[in-house]
């Protein structure tokens, strides 16, 4: 019954902890740690089998009845993110014990408690039923990922991380201007509870509803970094150290979530407004795929690269969410546990070769000749081929079947021509990376240097976890299947959060 | 009053939108300051403008929302943390990048 709240209670407490007890030795920490993280990835285990019967789980905070009180919301897509975001979190935190001269999480202070903040702040946002607490969830997010994304100092991590900064304040300040509108119209915050009166507003208000929903668009496309607003994510997320960029992979998957949830729920209505955001989504969408696999043709480190890819998969992602329809949002959700897993394996890929190079780095330049020749290209090759979508990985599936998805007319014309050549871009700029960093050695002797097994074996690990994706494709897809069904019929969400007096409304 | 407080919210906007739009990151501060005074003055008129009406049920004839009033609370507190926390950032960032332009551009560095 109180299972809904451990996800949001677990890293509150043990973020706390982690905080208060600083002085505990790193081993101790690191065990509190990854104790936190693998109780969340079992609780989101058994909340996602009580969501797969299809039903939802309300949790009443206080016991205060909706929509006065503010409610927690379990359907088929939270329990996905949530197992996404857990399992996603315990590699990080593995890999964070391994490093060079330090490990990762001993390069500044309080690395494990700000990742436990990190996930309340996620697991809260996935989970809530209402605008507010979204915006306040948000902001744990963000305050936690200000911090760590300047974990371990520097001169780069200061210049992109005051810019991150700056640019998710404004969206900040844009949610709440947002939030301010719909509640002075609707006169709630509970999304349910909007849905329903945003259905029954006169004409005479729409434009205002209209007008702060572009806003949101504009808020969730800051953080799901659509096109015009992504100029902060390149440098963003090629700074921060590694296990803290694979688990930012996650944080644009956030704003693609918010984007679901706000507009297939709360703007549903029968006045269109949703189509008429996703009007703007879909051009946009299509612009940062193209801009995307531009921009990766560019990169000159492989951290640069995967930063890049995210920007190709956010694209993906939003334009097949723009279509509005069952297909392509089930196919959508495949290809965003897909996405996020591969892109955090290069994050952590791009230290692997950091710790093999430890002079070029990850840079695609000459290096030295290593000893491990075999595994490093072996993993960046499996890498590059589930990234790319090539068979018998994960990639293919996903994108296989987003293509497939594709309905209307005006969407094959598009989203297909820009979708495999921007795939093929990928490829280009994949084998170019890879053949630098593997294969362009200088006459030195071969180094000695090596990764530690724990990472590597973290990394294969991922690795197989793609392979599981598409081995397990057909029960997955049901999932995703249902979870979008789920999405489109939005009256049954308002249903269950409000109970009798949603019907009393109509 | 309504005019005046839709003067004062657009006059706050402007200000600050054009100082973040300035390249020093100080007027960057200043203008994130201002932004969310206006954002928290916007969101408390949300609850429509009332004089003389207390937040609580059954005191007076009239009663004002209190909803916005609680938002406005937690925004303030959300809003001070940050600017808290992008100053120290600021200033952090003129030390290390020995400028205070936002693009922390510096010529005898080496590109990321």
């Amino acid at each position: 019954m109180h299972l809904m709240i451990l996800p949001i209670l677990i890293p509150l407490f043990f973020g706390a902890m982690l905080t208060v007890l600083h002085g505990l030795s790193i081993k101790d920490q690191r065990g509190l740690s990854l104790l936190a993280a693998s109780a969340q990835v079992v609780v989101a285990i058994i909340l996602l089998q009580q969501a797969s019967s299809g039903d939802y789980s309300v949790y009443q905070l206080g016991n205060w009845q909706a929509p006065f009180g503010i409610v927690l919301v379990l359907d088929q897509l939270s329990a996905l993110m949530l197992v996404m975001i857990s399992t996603l979190s315990v590699f990080c935190v593995a890999y964070a014990t391994t490093g060079r001269k330090q490990s990762h999480d001993q390069a500044g202070a309080h690395f494990h408690a700000l990742i436990q903040f990190q996930l309340l702040g996620l697991n809260g946002a996935v989970l809530t039923g209402d605008m507010f607490n979204l915006f306040v969830f948000f902001e744990i997010l963000l305050i936690a990922s200000y911090a760590l994304l300047l974990h371990g100092g520097g001169r780069t991590r200061s210049r992109a991380g005051l810019r991150y900064v700056i640019i998710n304040l404004v969206g900040s300040a844009l949610f709440l201007i947002a939030l301010g509108v719909l509640y002075g119209i609707t006169g709630t915050l509970n999304m349910a509870d909007m849905a329903l009166r945003i259905n029954a507003l006169p004409a005479s208000e729409l434009p205002f509803v209209h007008a702060a929903g572009a806003l949101l668009l504009i808020v969730f496309g800051i953080k799901a970094a659509l096109l015009p607003l992504l100029f902060w994510l390149p440098r963003a997320y090629a700074a921060a150290a590694a296990p803290i960029a694979a688990l930012f992979a996650i944080m644009t998957k956030i704003g693609i979530y918010a984007i679901i949830r706000v507009f297939y729920l709360v703007f549903h209505g029968d006045a269109g407004l949703n189509e008429q955001i996703f009007q703007w989504l879909w051009p946009l969408a299509l612009a940062t795929l193209a801009f995307g696999a531009v921009g990766a043709l560019g990169a000159w480190s492989l951290r640069g690269l995967t930063a890049w890819m995210v920007i190709v998969s956010v694209g993906t992602l939003l334009a097949s969410i723009a279509q509005y329809s069952q297909p392509s949002l089930a196919a959508a959700l495949f290809y965003l546990l897909h996405t996020t897993l591969l892109t955090a394996v290069f994050f952590l890929l791009a230290d692997i070769f950091h710790h093999y190079r430890p002079g070029p780095r990850d840079y695609f330049v000459t290096g030295p000749r290593s000893q491990d020749r075999v595994l490093l290209g072996g993993l960046f090759f499996t890498a590059a081929v589930a990234f790319a979508g090539l068979p018998p990985l994960s990639g293919f599936i996903s994108k296989f079947w987003i293509l497939q998805s594709t309905s209307a007319p005006w969407a094959y014309a598009l989203f297909w021509p820009i979708l495999l050549i921007s795939s093929l871009i990928i490829i280009i700029a994949l084998s170019r990376g890879g053949s630098a960093l593997l294969w362009r050695q200088n006459k030195q002797p071969a180094t000695t240097a090596r990764a530690p097994v724990l990472a590597t074996g973290v990394v294969v690990t991922m690795l197989f976890g793609s392979l599981l994706l598409s081995v397990f494709a057909q029960p997955i897809m049901d999932y995703t299947q249902n979870t979008a069904a789920q999405i489109l019929a939005p009256e049954r969400y308002i249903h269950a959060v409000l109970g009798g007096l949603a019907d009393a409304n109509h | 009053m309504e005019v005046l407080v839709a003067i004062l919210l657009g006059v706050l906007t402007a200000s600050g939108v054009f100082l973040i739009l300035r390249a020093r990151t100080f007027s960057v501060v200043l203008g994130l300051t201002l932004l969310s005074h206006a954002v928290n003055l916007f969101l408390f008129s949300m609850g429509r403008l009332h004089t003389n009406a207390p937040a609580v049920i059954g005191e007076a004839a009239q009663h004002a929302d209190p909803l916005p009033q609680a938002l406005v609370l937690t925004a303030i507190v959300i809003g001070f943390a940050m600017t808290a926390f992008v100053v120290v950032l600021a200033l952090r960032s003129v030390l290390e990048l020995k400028n205070d332009h936002v693009d922390g551009v510096n010529k005898n560095e080496e590109p990321i």
